[in-house]
Formats: structure tokens, C-alpha cells, sequence
């Protein structure tokens, strides 16, 4: 049980998805603007992380690497150079599963998640997440917990710079650096502060 | 865009239009890489080749695809091309592939890539499309590159792994700033840079949500 809790907080804090490793940045940039939005995205983000890093360990463990089809008589085939195919198809099947489904049975959430539930297909946060656990060698359950701790990393990142975004547009930022430009140096500042945690170790 | 000459089309992006600082495209894979040259360029000419192919073939597709399953397509044909460059810098240049770890499998989900394939190849012929996608990965990697460039000069006094400031800790008179080696400083030097970038060209400045609107009320005497 410590053991995952250390793993949880290490995904939330220290390795931030968004302010350590720069994933998932341009859905990050693009949709800070306004805090509803951010939550909306964000929760997004920690439903499908949740889900799919799972089902990409399941997957990799049992049919792409090295040995794993051992059971169906093929202890030689290595599969994992299929991976990253395997990986973005199985995040693009399953948000449009999750669309289908939340359509059909949470309509509120459907439509409060909106035009954000597609656009996490090419969220890199949720790749790199699925690439991670492979690297790192996470079991199933760690990859469970892993990606449920990656995700609301991410969300609060996002949340808490739309909170400063929304009170930045007030203030007076020299003409070339208003807009994108004041937002690099905010996510800098962020994640300075998000350095601080690099030192623990769990 | 239809009838761009093939010079706009691939000098375009790389100031104009550039990706990172304009479009908000791509900057979530590369960020990490940029410590050192050596890998940087790597990763540049990893992301040109993939942008640049995969207009190529989304292009030469582009009659056939039905809307409707359009995106998983696009995404089939990039995530093929990446694994192949992904096996080909584990075949030739290993070192470097593991420290890019698992940044080239996320060339896959780099904006860049997909919204070039979406955005222009799905409307222009292959030529075009094929020097859209290098015009756009040059102007992803110009940027990287100068991130990169300060990053390593003034993060470990060298570049391309050649110290060119020697630093205290080996009798030099250089003392490294290492802050540039980490996270942060890839922000603000991109930051610094689009503001650079606005400054030369004022067109690209936004406009702000609020303007203070001048004090009209009289005053009570």
C-alpha cells in the first residue's frame, strides 16, 4: 500500500506530466484560458489516463513483448516494435468508446466534456503516460495507479494556470509578449515552483 | 493556399508562421530534448522527416479517405513512420536513442504533425504538401535549435558536446548557470524568443481581452 501511495504522489508531484516533462502542452496552452474549461479538460484527461494506461500494460504484457505469446506457441516473437501503434490506436478506440458511452448514458457530462473528449486523442500527455509505464516497467496494478496519479498531475497544472490566466488578461504585458508569450514565462514560473518537489524521494 | 508557389509554401512557416510561436503547435514532445545539440538535431531531423512523408502520403490518399474515419488514418500512417525512424536511430545511433527515450514515440501526438495533415494535405497535391511538411518541421527545429543553443552554451559551457567555456569545476573560468539545464528555462528562453519574434514582426502581436478605456467622467467641481 506505501508503495503506491509514493507512486501517486511521485506522478502528481514530482513528475508532473505537464511542468516536469512538457507533456501535453499545446492542449495545455490552447485550452487555459478559462477555468471551467480547464476542469472540464482536465477531469477528461484523468478518466481516460485511468483507463487507458491499464489496457496498454494488459496489452503489452500479454501479446507485444518479448516471449509473451509464449502461450500460443511463439516464445521467439518480439512484438514491441508495434508498440506505438498499438498504444495511439488503443487511446483513439477508447475515447471514442468513452464518447459513445458517456453519450448514451451520462448526457450532462457528455456535453459538459464536450469538443475536449476527442482532442485528448493527440493529448501527448496520455501517450507519454502509456510510453512510461512501458519504460518504467509498471505491473498492472501500478500502472493503474500510475496513470490515475498522471492525470490529476495534469489537471491540476492545467487548472491552476487558467486560475493565473484569468487574472493576467487585467494586466498590462508589453505588446510582443502579450498572450502566448506571457504564458511560456507563467509555465516557467510554474514550474520552477514545481522543482521544488524534485529532491523527494518516496 | 491552392495557388502558394512552392517557395511561400516552404519559407513560410519557419518565421511567419512558425509552428511553435504562431500556430501553438508541437511543443510538447521536444521541449525535454533540449539540453544538447547533438540530440536536438536528432530529434529535428527525426520530426522533419515525419512531417514531411507523412503530408507526402496523406496527401497522395487524400481522394480516397472517407471523412468520417479520416483521423484514424492519418494517425496509422504517422504512427507507421514513426516507428521506422524510431528503429532506425536504435539501429544507428543508440546512445542518442536512449536519451530521447520516449520522446519519439510522442512525434506521433506532436501537433505539428497531425495538424499539417489535417489542416493543409488533406486539401493540397503531394509536392506541396511534401514541402509544407519540411517547411514546417524547419520551423519547429529553428526554434529548438535556439533553445538548444542557449541551453548548452550557457547551461555546461559547450556545444555539440565540445566545451567551448571552460567551467570551474575543471579549472576553467566559466561558472555554469544550471538552471538552464533544467525544465524552467526552456519556457522562458521560447517565451523571450516569441517575444523577439513579435517584436520583429508586429503583425503577429495578439490583440488583448481588455483595453483600459480612458478616464471621461467629469469631476465633480
Amino acid at each position: 500500500m506505501e508503495h503506491y501511495i509514493s507512486l501517486i504522489l511521485k506522478a502528481v508531484f514530482v513528475e508532473n506530466m505537464a511542468l516536469a516533462f512538457f507533456l501535453g502542452m499545446c492542449t495545455f496552452l490552447a485550452i487555459s484560458k478559462k477555468i471551467e474549461a480547464a476542469t472540464g479538460l482536465g477531469i477528461a484527461v484523468v478518466v481516460v489516463l485511468t483507463i487507458t494506461v491499464p489496457v496498454n500494460n494488459l496489452l503489452y504484457n500479454s501479446v507485444l513483448r518479448e516471449g509473451a505469446l509464449a502461450w500460443a506457441g511463439l516464445p521467439n516473437v518480439d512484438l514491441s516494435f508495434l508498440g506505438l501503434l498499438t498504444y495511439i490506436g488503443v487511446i483513439a478506440a477508447i475515447v471514442q468508446i468513452m464518447e459513445m458511452v458517456l453519450d448514451k448514458y451520462i448526457p450532462a457530462l457528455y456535453s459538459a466534456l464536450g469538443v475536449f473528449l476527442p482532442l485528448i486523442t493527440v493529448n501527448c500527455a496520455i501517450m507519454g503516460a502509456s510510453l512510461f509505464m512501458v519504460e518504467r516497467d509498471y505491473t498492472f496494478g501500478e500502472s493503474v495507479v500510475y496513470g490515475f496519479g498522471a492525470g490529476i498531475g495534469w489537471a491540476l497544472a492545467i487548472i491552476a494556470l487558467a486560475g493565473i490566466r484569468e487574472k493576467l488578461k487585467y494586466s498590462d504585458v508589453p505588446n510582443g509578449l502579450r498572450g502566448l508569450g506571457i504564458t511560456f514565462v507563467t509555465v516557467g514560473l510554474m514550474s520552477l515552483g514545481f522543482m521544488s518537489f524534485s529532491g523527494i524521494s518516496l | 493556399m491552392a495557388d502558394a508557389s512552392a517557395k511561400q509554401v516552404l519559407f513560410e512557416p519557419i518565421f511567419s508562421n512558425n509552428p511553435i510561436a504562431l500556430q501553438i503547435l508541437g511543443i510538447c514532445s521536444a521541449l525535454a530534448v533540449t539540453t544538447s545539440m547533438n540530440v536536438t538535431l536528432v530529434m529535428c531531423a527525426a520530426v522533419i522527416a515525419v512531417t514531411a512523408f507523412s503530408n507526402l502520403a496523406v496527401s497522395l490518399v487524400r481522394t480516397q479517405i472517407p471523412g468520417s474515419i479520416r483521423i484514424i488514418v492519418q494517425m496509422t500512417i504517422i504512427a507507421s513512420l514513426v516507428i521506422v525512424v524510431d528503429q532506425v536511430l536504435k539501429a544507428y545511433a543508440y546512445e542518442i536513442s536512449k536519451q530521447l527515450s520516449v520522446f519519439v514515440g510522442l512525434i506521433i501526438t506532436n501537433c505539428i504533425v497531425m495538424g499539417r495533415a489535417e489542416g493543409f494535405a488533406m486539401k493540397n497535391g503531394p509536392w506541396l504538401s511534401f514541402l509544407d511538411g519540411v517547411g514546417n518541421g524547419l520551423g519547429y527545429s529553428v526554434l529548438l535549435i535556439f533553445v538548444a543553443f542557449f541551453r548548452e552554451l550557457l547551461g555546461a559551457g559547450s556545444l555539440f558536446g565540445v566545451s567551448l567555456m571552460p567551467v570551474v569545476n575543471e579549472g576553467g573560468w566559466y561558472i555554469p548557470n544550471g538552471l538552464l539545464l533544467l525544465p524552467p528555462s526552456a519556457f522562458f528562453i521560447i517565451g523571450l524568443a516569441i517575444w523577439g519574434l513579435r517584436t520583429w514582426k508586429p503583425e503577429q502581436v495578439e490583440e488583448p481581452d481588455y483595453k483600459m478605456s480612458r478616464h471621461v467622467a467629469k469631476e465633480a467641481f
